[in-house]
């Protein structure tokens, strides 16, 4: 057979399942977006951008938007600092190197649903045997309590804690590709510890840097695994934290609801919102580095 | 070393065939013969078993029984919407079901066997005057407390939801809190009881409006508000109001729970537990409950046999009724000719005079999340409740006119 044939035989099932399993279902729910769509998959009622109206001033759902931009906006800049002061730190380390990395980069290999768990049944848990409660000496329900919403820092911290390693790894490979001989050239010139991070580190990570950036920006939108199991119950999910995907996933797609008009409108509007601010972020980093 | 095209070509050939094989299997032109009946995974040990024996005794057409783990409201949902699914299915009834063809009218079989049922155990299953489902057996949910708890701070059993809140906060100290609702402290399961309480329901008689708007129940929702602001509510547990872990703990000494937590309530407190209906404000007692029914698919190309076997287990067969209600774990009888296991004689008898159907027919999951979140935002930070249950009330009245007209 030729290679063109080969190329196809390899290609071709990975391509077929790629186009039945995502493409087509992608596709499917934007039409279905457009139709009163309750328990049918071929429905017949159309009804224009109703349900992206609907959607758009269903208080729920923006808050559930706002919560996850508010999310994105906090662990982002919050990942980038922590990931690459830690690689600083490790990679200025001569004693146990590659211990202290494996040791950051473990948590990485943690589930999102154990480490949620962890952080929900152990760490933050509200009754005074909860190990933040013991240490503090406090009494305080973290998980429950919105004023003042102190949900918000195991959420941050579980993030963190699990993606930070990774992160630093990146910022490691970044390091160790810089040259010597530039901080060497800023030695001489008199260059302060921190004159020559400012004027030679940063400068030089920047590729790694909009990797990161980008990186954990998309990760951050596709938050789903803490959310749900640090918040849902035994009866549903509380309006606090809730992302677009769990409020979608109680009211129209699963748990008995099938809307799937209104479900696939809310899937294109949170689509739309991811990709508009990727592009923007990528807009803005692109822009400084021209 | 040779390779061989023949072998490459061979393993190929054995990989579509599997490829093809997988796609049959799930099309429905391998299904087996007959009935195929749908559970969830229950929980108790032996459910599994007694139903596939359940099935094997019919013999006027083979029953093939799928025991589907999992998230069972979605698969059942995907599988009644492509047509592969099952013919007979447990669920509970939702109008949305009923107005889109999945549930099948089965009340020529049920309507001679009504009187003994509990009306509002039938109630989850009838609308509009039709019946769709068979209750299989009943959940139920009540209020928990520590005999000795109560006594030792000299406090009588709630009746009232003032003496629950009063109860509450006398029974708050050191470790202790007076009272766990579950770590949504209430919102998750007192949206029907708290309704009940002042003599609303989730939904007018008219379908037109939601109950919660009326102002009556702006109190009852602030007397939970109260005992959390108070801290006499225990909140963020390591395990929610569905496990009687909290109660058995001393972490709390009174619980909100389901009948199913009684058989590990009495192995760990013996007889130092008592159960109460959800007091009232200013109306009656309640006991919200629960029934998976058994259902049919209209899509099914065995209507009448599966009818037939539906009316033959669970209305006919008392005696395997009554083993599925009473050998494995708690439950309570759908039947009334059905005598309760002896542990949850009690509890049967608040829910047949207290039992409300938990989640009404004509409630979609859009009011149930509206509803709810209005509660949360009451509760666990404060709100005005008349301001956010009548700013809840807008999307479910869009509902009730999308549904009723």
């Amino acid at each position: 057979m030729s290679r063109a044939a080969w190329f196809w035989v390899f290609v071709g099932p990975f391509l077929a399942g790629l186009l039945l399993f995502s493409y087509v279902p992608i596709g499917w729910s934007v039409l279905l977006s457009f139709f009163e769509a309750r328990n049918t998959v071929t429905p017949t009622d159309f009804v224009g951008f109703r349900n992206y109206r609907e959607m758009l001033t269903d208080r729920s759902f923006v808050d559930s938007l706002l919560t996850f931009s508010l999310f994105a906006l906090a662990v982002v800049p919050l990942t980038y600092v922590s990931a690459l002061g830690l690689a600083l730190l490790v990679n200025r380390i001569e004693f146990a190197r590659s211990f202290f990395r494996s040791v950051f980069f473990l948590p990485t290999a943690c589930s999102y649903v154990v480490a949620a768990l962890v952080w929900k049944l152990s760490i933050f848990s509200g009754v005074d045997s909860g190990l933040a409660n013991t240490v503090l000496g406090t009494d305080i329900a973290w998980l429950v309590q919105v004023k003042p919403p102190w949900y918000w820092l195991a959420l941050i911290t579980v993030r963190l804690w699990l993606q930070t390693g990774f992160y630093m790894i990146l910022f490691i490979a970044g390091l160790q590709r810089i040259s010597q001989s530039l901080y060497e050239a800023a030695e001489v010139d008199g260059a302060s510890g921190w004159q020559s991070f400012r004027y030679v580190t940063l400068p030089q990570l920047r590729s790694t840097s909009i990797a990161v950036l980008l990186l954990s920006l998309i990760a951050a939108y596709q938050a789903f695994d803490e959310f749900y199991n640090l918040f849902s119950t035994t009866g549903g999910y509380p309006p606090y934290a809730r992302p677009p995907l769990v409020y979608l996933y109680y009211n129209s797609l699963g748990a008995g609801a099938q809307d799937f008009g209104h479900g696939g409108a809310g899937a294109v509007i949170l689509a739309a919102v991811i990709a508009m601010v990727t592009l923007l972020q990528g807009k803005l980093i692109g822009r400084e580095r021209a | 070393m040779r390779t061989s095209p023949l072998t490459r070509r061979g393993l190929l050939a054995g990989a579509a065939a599997l490829a093809l094989a997988g796609c049959g299997s799930n099309t429905g032109r391998n299904r087996p013969p007959g009935i195929t009946q749908w559970y969830h995974a229950y929980g108790e040990d032996g459910v599994q078993q007694a139903v596939q024996r359940y099935a094997a005794d019919y013999r006027r057409t083979p029953v093939t029984v799928r025991w589907i783990p999992g998230d069972y409201d979605s698969k059942l949902a995907s599988g009644l919407l492509s047509g592969v699914g099952p013919d007979v299915f447990e669920a509970t009834l939702q109008v949305d079901m009923i107005r889109s063809g999945q549930v099948a009218d089965l009340t020529d079989i049920i309507e001679p066997h009504r009187a003994d049922f509990a009306p509002a155990v039938l109630s989850g299953f009838e609308f509009g005057g039709r019946l769709y489902g068979v209750p299989q057996t009943v959940d139920a949910q009540f209020l928990f407390y520590r005999k000795s708890m109560l006594q030792e701070a000299g406090v009588r059993p709630p009746e009232t939801l003032p003496e629950l809140v009063d109860a509450a906060g006398r029974l708050t100290g050191g470790r202790r809190k007076g009272l766990f609702l579950g770590n949504n402290a209430g919102s998750d399961v007192l949206g029907g009881p708290l309704l009940w309480s002042v003599g609303l329901d989730f939904v007018s008689e008219d379908h037109k409006q939601p109950g919660f708007a009326e102002p009556e129940v702006g109190p009852a929702v602030a007397a939970i508000r109260d005992m959390f602001a108070r801290g006499h509510l225990l909140l963020g547990a390591p395990t929610d109001w569905s496990s009687p872990a909290a109660i058995t703990q001393g972490l709390c000494a009174m619980q909100w729970g389901g009948l199913w937590i009684v058989p590990e309530l009495r192995k760990t407190l013996g007889d130092d537990f008592g159960i109460l209906p959800w007091p009232p404000l200013t109306a009656k007692p309640s006991v919200p409950i629960g029934a998976f029914g058994s259902m049919i698919s209209p899509k099914t190309h065995v209507l009448a046999e599966a009818k037939d076997y539906v009316r033959w287990l669970w209305l006919d067969r008392t005696d395997l009724q009554a083993d599925f209600t009473n050998s494995y774990g708690l439950h309570i009888p759908a039947r009334q000719q059905i005598t309760p296991n002896p542990v949850a004689a009690e509890a049967s008898s608040l829910v047949n005079r207290f039992g409300r159907v938990a989640f009404p027919v004509a409630l979609t999951a859009k009011m149930r999340v509206s509803y709810r979140d209005a509660l949360t935002r009451i509760i666990r930070a404060g709100a005005d409740p008349r301001r956010e249950l009548q700013s809840a009330a807008e999307p479910v009245r869009a509902e009730l006119r999308r549904l009723f007209g």
